[in-house]
């Protein structure tokens, strides 16, 4: 566990590469949707920019490992253990970098929902779905040829109606509902997380093997 | 019964329901309802597709977990076979499903939770396939989509659950009064057909599903032979 903290504080240049991919392309719709943004695209871009993140972010997780490593951590830890501590890892380095991405795309891209509270917990929730679901699929994928379009391909399809709920919740903030008549999408959510981490637990020892 | 005998009767029988359900689907008196008219038929055709399509891919879901459980590669070989079966009677249906909505809707596609979920989850299966066709190893594939397949499925199926329902307004039939397969609004001439189209499909899908698998088998044999003659 400590040990994970401490691995991903020395990869800290990857995530300043991801910063850096958040901020380029946070920069990049700022200039090219200058102009037609309406309340609805700027909601579903921010949405989509916060996906393809946490798939950059989530994919070297299991990436980065070399074989060296996974035999090491093999004898040393529980199957159950690594995963959960993966997961915890990224969903905590995804919530940081969601809520500065939330921050950059506020300042840039025109100020709708920096204070609304409703979101923020919106964006928390949603980040935690998004790593709960993608550290397995990273799992899965680290382990064949060219992973990185193996991971979009399988890892898409799995948050994609994860993405139409948060679209459809953080919409729902940005107009003012409170965070009761949003909170049957908040539930759907957070019940994925629990079954997307017992899932991981019972498959991940499968794909320790090796 | 004898097991032999069995082994074709059960084929004997699907193929005289399918006939007549293809008979009858197109033949029988309909009610005339607005808007839907004669093209109230594809319910014998769509829905049909649809369900075996489901409980084919439950079935291979079953295979999954048998493979984690036993590590034997002949669940993954049907695992593998229930995905393909699924896959065309899912394209099938969407097919199926686009023409009849071009003709009631005015457009091939919606943007609707039901038609959404539909091609969500045929996208996992394709991805499915791409994941198998990225690896070489046998054992390590077979680990690999196993994984892949239960976790997806068990997602998949929470969402499809759960997102017609808390989205709500879906304008397919069967959902907020549209007349679909609720009991009550169906025909009782239609149930006459729809009922043994359902078994008939699902009868069908699996007779697809044996023969896709036995297909498998022996193109691994024959890869096997070949394999040992060099």
């Amino acid at each position: 566990m400590q040990k994970e903290f401490l691995l991903e504080w020395r990869q800290k240049h990857a995530l300043g590469g991801i910063m850096l991919y958040l901020v380029s392309t946070i920069f990049i719709c700022y200039l090219s949707f200058a102009g037609i943004m309406s309340v609805q695209t700027w909601n579903a871009l921010f949405w989509i920019i916060i996906a393809f993140a946490s798939l950059n972010l989530v994919l070297k997780s299991f990436g980065d490992e070399t074989s060296g490593r996974k035999l090491y951590l093999y004898t040393l830890a529980s199957p159950t253990a690594i995963i959960f501590s993966k997961i915890l890892i990224n969903s905590l380095v995804m919530v940081a970098l969601g809520l500065i991405g939330f921050l950059l795309f506020n300042l840039f891209m025109g100020n709708i929902a920096g204070s609304n509270l409703t979101y923020w917990m919106v964006l928390i929730i949603g980040v935690l779905g998004f790593s709960s679901i993608l550290t397995m699929v990273s799992a899965i994928a680290s382990q064949a040829r060219n992973n990185f379009t193996l991971m979009a391909i399988l890892g898409f399809p799995l948050i994609l109606p994860l993405l139409l709920l948060l679209i459809r919740a953080s919409l729902g903030a940005i107009e003012g509902a409170s965070l009761r008549s949003i909170s049957p999408d908040l539930v759907v959510i957070l019940l994925l997380v629990m079954i997307s981490l017992t899932l991981s637990n019972i498959l991940f020892p499968y794909l320790w093997k090796d | 019964m004898p097991i032999k005998t069995w082994n074709y009767t059960w084929k004997i029988f699907t193929l005289i329901l399918m006939l007549y359900v293809i008979l009858g689907g197109l033949l029988f008196e309909v009610p005339a309802l607005p808007v839907i008219h004669q093209t109230i038929r594809n319910i014998y055709f769509h829905v049909g597709m649809w369900f075996s399509m489901i409980f084919i891919l439950f079935v291979g879901f079953l295979f999954s977990l048998a493979y984690l459980r036993s590590f034997n590669l002949k669940y993954d070989r049907m695992a593998y076979a229930t995905v393909k079966t699924g896959l065309l009677f899912g394209i099938l249906g969407i097919i199926t499903g686009m023409i009849w909505a071009q003709n009631t809707w005015g457009t091939y596609w919606v943007n609707d939770p039901k038609l959404n979920g539909a091609a969500v989850g045929i996208m996992v299966y394709l991805a499915y396939l791409i994941l198998r066709a990225s690896l070489d190893d046998p054992e390590k594939r077979a680990r690999l989509a196993a994984v892949y397949k239960i976790f997806a499925f068990v997602i998949m199926f929470v969402f499809i659950m759960i997102l017609p329902r808390i989205s709500g307004s879906s304008i397919h039939p069967g959902v907020d009064g549209n007349p679909a397969l609720a009991t009550g609004d169906l025909d009782p001439i239609m149930r006459k057909v729809f009922f043994p189209a359902i078994l008939g499909w699902i009868l069908f899908s699996y007779w697809i599903y044996k023969v896709v698998e036995r297909k498998d088998k022996i193109s691994q044999k024959i890869n096997q032979l070949n394999a040992d003659q060099l």
